[in-house]
């Protein structure tokens, strides 16, 4: 474990936890950046337990942060996974102590290009290594070697979480008990880059990107990150989820009104999106999470061989998709899964029925619900886990 | 364990007899899980599962099972060679849509295979296609033929020239009756393909594979 004597607690209202490693234990990037000093800003929920046994880390996605459950500070609606985060929930507060931490490269905290950079006391901007998947473990790694947490008890996450969930597992297979990749992939498709692409030049096609330097200007590029936001949302949802949400059906209106109002419910509804985004991400920072995930290939680091990455792993595994998701499909999910067989691993693999697309694990589905329980239940009974702390 | 008279499934107890203590599992078509978490219990084994349904899935992970939504005709061929010591698939054989390529592949995953089904040769069977002119329908195979997974029914005979086709030895074989009991008494092939409704065949590769 890393010594911490320089490691510092800050409590500063909104932003909630935060922990600051200092300039010489910040944090070496895969792509040879340095970024130090390191702040992480983190949420936990329930207690820990005498012997540090029952913690659970969950992986934010793409544009998600630390606030998992309850009410969010700052957009003030429900955490992102308040449908499976709290006390009789899944991820029961009552029994396990949940860490999520806003990741390196995110805009919730945690340091990002919208930090100031200590080298010209401006936001570091474009100058912000570009991170990857691992790095962003690796940060997350020093948080729980500074809560003096040993071995997880689970690492759970969905898409970019997901990611970190396998390699959290890869890059850490004896800190890790159990682990739920959850709508994810072991590598980046061709589809999943292009997307992001999309995104990331319509954000700097916004002439209020000024070349990444926009907060040094007082600006903002909204118009460009609520276009990167309306295009990436539809990729969340699924077709039959938009036909029996909006169908054709047309905005306050009897009939269209020839023109590029939004008349059609769906047009308006991604516009909303687009807006609300804007109000609580950073357009750079988005650009920096979505080059994570582009450049995420596991088996890469293995060889060429995902197995590998596996090894002789001790960790048992739940893997769940959803069979509308077209993001991160089934198949995604089952390479995981041949990997984790091939490679002799404790893992159970469940493909849940939803129309609502990759979203879907962000809702909730009853059967994933129950899935997770099962999974989590069973694994704390592995793990000799007391039925509750109180 | 006790076996319940109408409990149709009491060759688990049979096919359980037959592992190893200690032993690495996997078991094609858990359902939910009763096999795995006898033979856990039991025999103390290392099980893996997998099945089709996705509720037989959640009920298995409820239980604390390792159970991966798949079936036998798509997803063993992923299975490296000799990851387990017995590889089972009961009653199941006579749904798959290939199943000398799952026997095959059971064999190659496997150092073992454990195989139950139930024995269309049975004179239940023969009567009611001889005599009534009808399909089958039986306590073991309750579907009528419009509306059964059941799409390749075999005998015990079947079963035992394929087995031989694929240059497998059989360890042991038992025919069951309807409650699942050991039919006990020695007899010719032709009695057991007469009298018993299911089979159960553990299978060894006859030589290693190259």
């Amino acid at each position: 474990m890393t010594n911490f004597s320089h490691a510092q607690q800050e409590q500063n209202g909104s932003a909630g936890k935060t922990v600051t490693f200092s300039s010489d234990q910040g944090l070496l990037t895969d792509g040879g950046g340095a970024i130090a000093p390191l702040t992480l800003a983190y949420e936990t929920y329930g207690k820990l337990n005498e012997n540090k046994s029952n913690a659970i880390l969950l992986c934010h996605a793409l544009t998600g942060d630390q606030y998992a459950a309850g009410v969010h500070p700052v957009t003030g609606k429900t955490g992102w996974w308040d449908a499976m985060v709290g006390p009789g929930k899944p991820f029961d507060t009552d029994r396990y102590f949940i860490i999520c931490s806003n990741v390196v490269g995110g805009c919730m905290g945690s340091t990002g290009p919208a930090s100031i950079n200590p080298r010209s006391s401006k936001p570091y901007g474009l100058d912000f290594p570009v991170v990857t998947i691992r790095d962003m473990v690796r940060a997350q790694s020093m948080l729980i070697d500074y809560l003096g947490i040993d071995t997880l008890f689970c690492v759970a996450g969905g898409s970019m979480g997901g990611m970190q969930v396998l390699q959290w597992a890869a890059s850490y297979p004896q800190r890790v008990f159990s682990a739920m990749p959850i709508a994810t992939a072991a590598k980046h498709s061709a589809q999943n880059i292009a997307f992001h692409e999309v995104g990331r030049q319509a954000v700097m096609a916004d002439p209020d990107w000024r070349g990444g330097r926009y907060l040094e200007q007082g600006v903002r590029p909204e118009k460009g990150l609520a276009v990167a936001r309306m295009s990436a949302h539809i990729t969340y949802l699924s077709e039959a989820a938009l036909q029996r949400k909006f169908g054709r059906k047309l905005q306050d209106r009897s009939a269209p009104t020839f023109s590029f109002d939004a008349d059609f419910q769906i047009e308006n509804y991604l516009r909303y999106q687009g807006l609300a985004f804007v109000e609580r991400f950073d357009a750079n920072s988005y650009l920096f999470v979505t080059r994570a995930c582009d450049y995420f290939d596991l088996a890469a680091d293995y060889g060429g061989v995902l197995a590998r990455a596996f090894k002789e792993t001790k960790t048992r595994f739940c893997v769940v998709a959803f069979d509308s998701d077209w993001l991160y499909p089934t198949s995604d999910s089952r390479s995981i899964v041949h990997a984790l067989n091939a490679g002799g691993a404790s893992v159970s693999f469940v493909e849940i029925e939803s129309d609502k697309g990759h979203d879907a694990f962000l809702l909730h589905e009853p059967m994933f619900n129950a899935t997770t329980r099962g999974f989590l239940e069973s694994a704390a009974a592995a793990r000799g886990l007391r039925d509750s702390l109180k | 364990m006790k076996q319940d008279p109408l409990n149709p499934r009491l060759d688990l107890d049979v096919i359980a007899d037959l592992v190893t203590p200690g032993s690495r599992v996997l078991d094609v078509g858990c359902g939910d899980g009763a096999l795995l978490q006898l033979l856990a219990q039991t025999k103390n084994v290392d099980g893996r599962g997998v099945e089709l349904s996705q509720s037989g899935v959640n009920e298995c992970v409820a239980k604390g099972l390792s159970v991966i939504q798949g079936d036998a005709d798509t997803d063993l061929a992923d299975y490296p060679d000799d990851g387990f010591d017995y590889v089972i698939l009961s009653q199941t054989l006579q749904a798959t849509r290939r199943p000398r390529e799952a026997l095959r592949n059971m064999l190659r995953i496997g150092r073992h295979a454990i195989v139950s089904f139930p024995n269309f040769g049975h004179w239940r069977v023969r009567t009611q296609l001889a005599i009534k002119g009808r399909m089958p329908v039986t306590g073991n195979l309750s579907n009528s033929w419009h509306d059964t997974p059941n799409i390749h029914l075999c005998t015990i005979r079947d079963f035992v020239e394929l087995v031989e086709e694929l240059g497998a030895h059989i360890a042991h074989g038992a025919a069951l009756d309807r409650y699942g009991s050991p039919i006990r008494v020695n007899a010719p092939w032709w009695i057991w393909n007469l009298m018993g409704e299911q089979a159960v065949f553990l299978l060894e590769r006859r030589a290693p594979q190259k």
